[in-house]
């Protein structure tokens, strides 16, 4: 196999023009004859699947919930970037490109990011054009917020809802097409395998969580926007039904998956508090523009803070460590997420951390609250505000908010070409499903920005130069063989897991995942680590076929689903660990502990390492096939990164 | 903490329910109310049981998946929670809690707690949206919205499409959950070109489903999870009447 990203020739800014300039095209009347199956809703997803349906091709959108509207995007918090340069503070396409590739400590695809920051301006057109109710200032002109990785101010937020927002946008566009017929929905679906004829991509095989029945479903072409797979960790800010399930059946037909061991670990959870806890709060990156990290500069401190007996407010000014802003004075406490997440891991390290646990630092107010005054706070952060308040059962008014790093985002996904399509013709991925656009570590309010980006004006494009040479293909049957096939090996998996009965649940096992990927390929890896995370989960695995007990139940069958996801994990985590360990270099969200600057910076080995990782499925017991796309930067000087 | 739950358990839409009563021990007060659910379900598939089924995603309060009557209360009875945000610690140790699914006409049970909220999508899908296609639309800053209605308009949209407003209504009304879409369009300059043909369209579909009318209990309003206020129905009614009367469909 041979990777071709498909890069246009010519100058980085004319890329995309040339490429639209040049791509086929499908006249109306054929369009009506093609059929594109979308899996997921989400941002890339319902945007995908609208932007089609008003093109006029045949869509079938599957999702996992109840309800397109409440995909995962629903929960992104703080905003979305784009430059605009509305505030006049120096932004343009050309530096958000910059900050996405650095922030990405260069192990993104130029072409891709500078593609990603050219369309940035456009979405927010479309979303205020469909009734997007963004944050406005006085004048009833947008405003603006920063994030954390930049030092002007372009993100767009609708309170700390944004993803709600954007995601209802989407979804209000998807529903137009449901309407007019162009769009068919099915939800309450989840994918468990693809289905490939004569090397294309060509359908589906899905289980109806209501009735437990396999379905099949073919079309022209497939795209993947099943989001990430963080869940991986057991415990991380996705959504319970969130997994990695779609993309890995892909990569098992032949798509390859890249990048597997960059996992983003976002800086400011609300901190564990218990081994029953079945998912992490993140309290959004805006809080960082108003909020002051610190922790005690006396460990003797932490330790009385720590067992209950001072509180936080019992520290004085001079004796708190603002650690980001004396390690970071030019980015303070605004440096890109990796950074600050391992800041905050060293120092509860060497023993200042705080909370009960020692796993927590705190995230303070106090300052800006004197600055703004608590009314200006509240209308910024209120809502995040209330939701800390209920979970932990403190006011943050009044005492700092504690926060410790958890699982956030997958960088790593399956290998798209510039076009997103994957491996495997016809078969493309978008969103947090794909590699393409962030590197090793994904800058704030990036994500809505990509997964909108290969929505609504990426795919709708690649697609059709896709589909050009397939308009004399009829519509797809699902009598093939292949789906015959397909089907028996999902009921085959399906009806062993139930024929198990063992002693253990879903859930413990997962759990048990969880606590290896957690200690052993989070923040901080080893080659001694990793070496011992790819026995215990090939371990693991072994037990959870052996052990797992889930109730052999007609129809709705809950433990059912959680099982088929927890297998795929039990897989998708020996090949993170093996990425992590092939990857002998730091970068962005991949800490590799024997390569840190005297400092304790990551430190990167371009001779060695400026590539992606893409690799080729070879039997669940096997080595994959490790292939490599070199990076070439043309327009970027490579250097290390600095917040200083 | 101990407690004792009595939850309604009923196998698919056309079987009969029933309440059965649980007996759980040893809850932390930390815990979510959730994750106490997921505490008797480990519990339940150990003893080989059909654990209780109810839906649930995000668990930090945004994506509406979840929703339970809990001891009367669509999302217990906390202002501005929805059930993932509701902690133990906000019950006592002995406590009995009831745990029943939304009961309406227009959202049938799938299973034990978990009800098809289909109906929803349906009417969003009659209107409610503005009928922009990708592209070609103008600079984001051309139409400047008065800060005042774009947060107006804000506060309508963040219904997160729960159904604890029908849940609540002795109607089984969805006035709210309309009202608070109209509301968001109504209120924007972008929205306006449709609204007469939306507020009409949105209603209609509403009634065609099964949903009841509003007599002005404002029980919605008290139940909802995100706050969202019946001056967003006042504002419907009067965009439905005037576009009755100006623009009928």
């Amino acid at each position: 196999m041979e990777l071709n990203s498909k890069i246009p020739a010519g100058p980085l800014s004319e890329k995309w023009t040339k490429y639209k300039t040049e791509q086929k095209l499908v006249n109306p009347a054929n369009k009506r004859k093609l059929d594109i199956i979308v899996i997921g809703t989400g941002l890339a997803g319902a945007s995908a699947a609208a932007s089609f349906g008003e093109m006029g091709f045949n869509v079938k959108a599957f999702c996992i919930q109840d309800s397109p509207r409440r995909a995962h995007s629903i929960a992104a918090q703080g905003g979305i970037n784009a430059a605009k340069n509305y505030p006049n503070d120096g932004d343009s396409v050309q530096r958000l490109f910059n900050d996405t590739i650095k922030g990405g400590d260069y192990r993104a695809r130029e072409a891709n990011v500078y593609r990603l920051a050219e369309v940035s301006n456009s979405i927010i057109d479309q979303c205020v054009a469909q009734g997007v109710p963004f944050a406005r200032d006085y004048s009833g002109l947008l405003a603006n917020r920063s994030f954390g990785g930049a030092q002007v101010s372009r993100t767009f937020y609708a309170k700390g809802q944004t993803g709600q927002q954007l995601l209802l946008g989407a979804y209000g566009a998807l529903s137009k097409e449901v309407e007019k017929g162009t769009v068919k929905m099915y939800a309450r679906r989840e994918m468990l395998d693809v289905v490939v004829v004569d090397g294309r991509a060509r359908g589906v095989i899905v289980r109806n969580l209501v009735t437990g029945e396999l379905e099949r479903y073919a079309a022209h072409a497939v795209v993947i926007a099943s989001g990430g797979y963080g869940r991986v960790f057991f415990l991380s800010t996705n959504a319970m039904s969130s997994n990695g399930s779609a993309i890995w059946q892909c990569y098992k037909k032949g798509a390859c998956m890249a990048n597997p061991c960059f996992t983003q670990i976002h800086p400011t959870c609300i901190p564990i508090h218990g081994d029953y806890q079945s998912k992490l709060t993140l309290m959004s990156e805006s809080l960082r523009n108003d909020g002051r990290i610190w922790v005690p500069e006396d460990a003797e401190k932490a330790r009385l803070l720590r067992e209950g007996k001072i509180k936080a407010t019992d520290i004085p000014e001079e004796e708190r460590d603002y650690y980001l802003e004396r390690r970071y004075p030019s980015f303070g406490n605004l440096v890109p997420r990796d950074v600050a997440s391992r800041a905050a891991k060293e120092r509860c390290d060497a023993g200042y951390g705080v909370n009960n646990t020692g796993r927590a630092v705190y995230l303070d107010f106090k300052e800006a609250i004197q600055r703004l005054g608590r009314q200006a706070v509240e209308e910024k952060y209120g809502n995040l505000f209330e939701m800390y308040e209920r979970i932990v059962d403190e006011n943050p008014y009044v005492t700092p908010m504690m926060i410790y790093p958890a699982v956030h985002y997958t960088m790593g996904g399956l290998w798209v070409d510039y076009e997103l399509q994957t491996t495997v013709k016809g078969l493309f991925a978008a969103g947090e499903a794909n590699f393409s656009d962030h590197g090793a570590n994904r800058l704030g309010a990036s994500a809505l920005m990509q997964g909108l980006s290969d929505g609504y004006f990426v795919l709708p494009y690649t697609m059709q130069n896709y589909l050009a040479d397939q308009i004399n293909v009829p519509h797809i049957s699902t009598d093939l063989k292949e789906f015959d096939e397909a089907e028996n090996a999902v009921r085959q998996k399906i009806t062993k897991i139930l024929s198990i009965n063992g002693d253990t649940t879903v859930d413990m096992i997962h759990r048990r995942l969880g606590h290896i990927m957690w200690e052993k390929i989070g923040m901080s890896r080893t080659e001694q680590s990793l070496k011992e995370a790819i026995e215990e989960i090939k371990a693991l695995r072994a037990e959870f076929w052996q052990r797992v007990k889930v109730p052999n139940v007609d129809g709705m069958n809950t433990e059912l689903e959680k099982a088929l996801r927890v297998a795929d994990f039990l897989e998708m985590g020996e090949l993170v660990a093996r990425d992590a360990l092939m990857r002998n270099e730091s970068c962005g969200g991949h800490f590799r502990a024997e390569y840190q600057t005297p400092d304790g910076e990551a430190k990167r080995d371009d001779e060695h390492y400026a590539f992606v990782a893409a690799y080729e499925f070879q039997g669940v017991d096997n080595e994959p096939i490790l292939h490599k796309e070199e990076l070439k930067f043309e327009n970027v000087e490579l250097k290390q990164r600095n917040y200083k | 903490m101990n407690i004792k739950l009595k939850i309604w358990r009923q196998r698919n839409a056309s079987s009969e329910g029933q309440f059965v009563e649980y007996q759980l021990n040893d809850v932390p007060a930390e815990a979510s109310f959730l994750e106490m659910l997921d505490i008797l379900n480990e519990q339940l598939v150990l003893k080989g049981e059909d654990p209780v089924t109810f839906d649930h995603d995000c668990r930090e309060g945004i994506c509406g998946a979840c929703g339970l009557y809990i001891n009367g209360h669509p999302h217990g009875r906390f202002r501005n929670t929805t059930t993932c945000q509701l902690h133990m610690r906000k019950f006592k140790d002995g406590d009995t809690i009831t745990v029943e699914p939304w009961r309406s006409e227009a959202f049938p049970i799938i299973k034990d707690l978990m009800v098809d909220r289909t109906a929803l999508d349906k009417i969003i899908q009659a209107g409610g949206y503005i009928s922009v296609h990708t592209g070609g639309v103008p600079d984001a800053n051309t139409i400047p919205v008065n800060k005042h209605d774009a947060d107006l308009a804000m506060d309508a949209a963040s219904c997160i499409g729960c159904g604890a407003c029908v849940a609540a209504c002795k109607n089984g009304s969805a006035m709210l959950f309309v009202g608070a879409k109209v509301s968001q369009f109504a209120l924007l300059p972008q929205g306006q070109i449709e609204s007469a043909d939306r507020v009409q369209k949105m209603v209609a579909r509403m009634d065609e489903l099964g949903f009841g009318g509003c007599s002005n209990t404002y029980a919605c309003q008290a139940e909802c999870p995100k706050g969202i206020s019946v001056t967003n129905i006042a504002r419907m009614n009067r965009q439905f009447l005037a576009a009755k009367i100006t623009e009928p469909l």
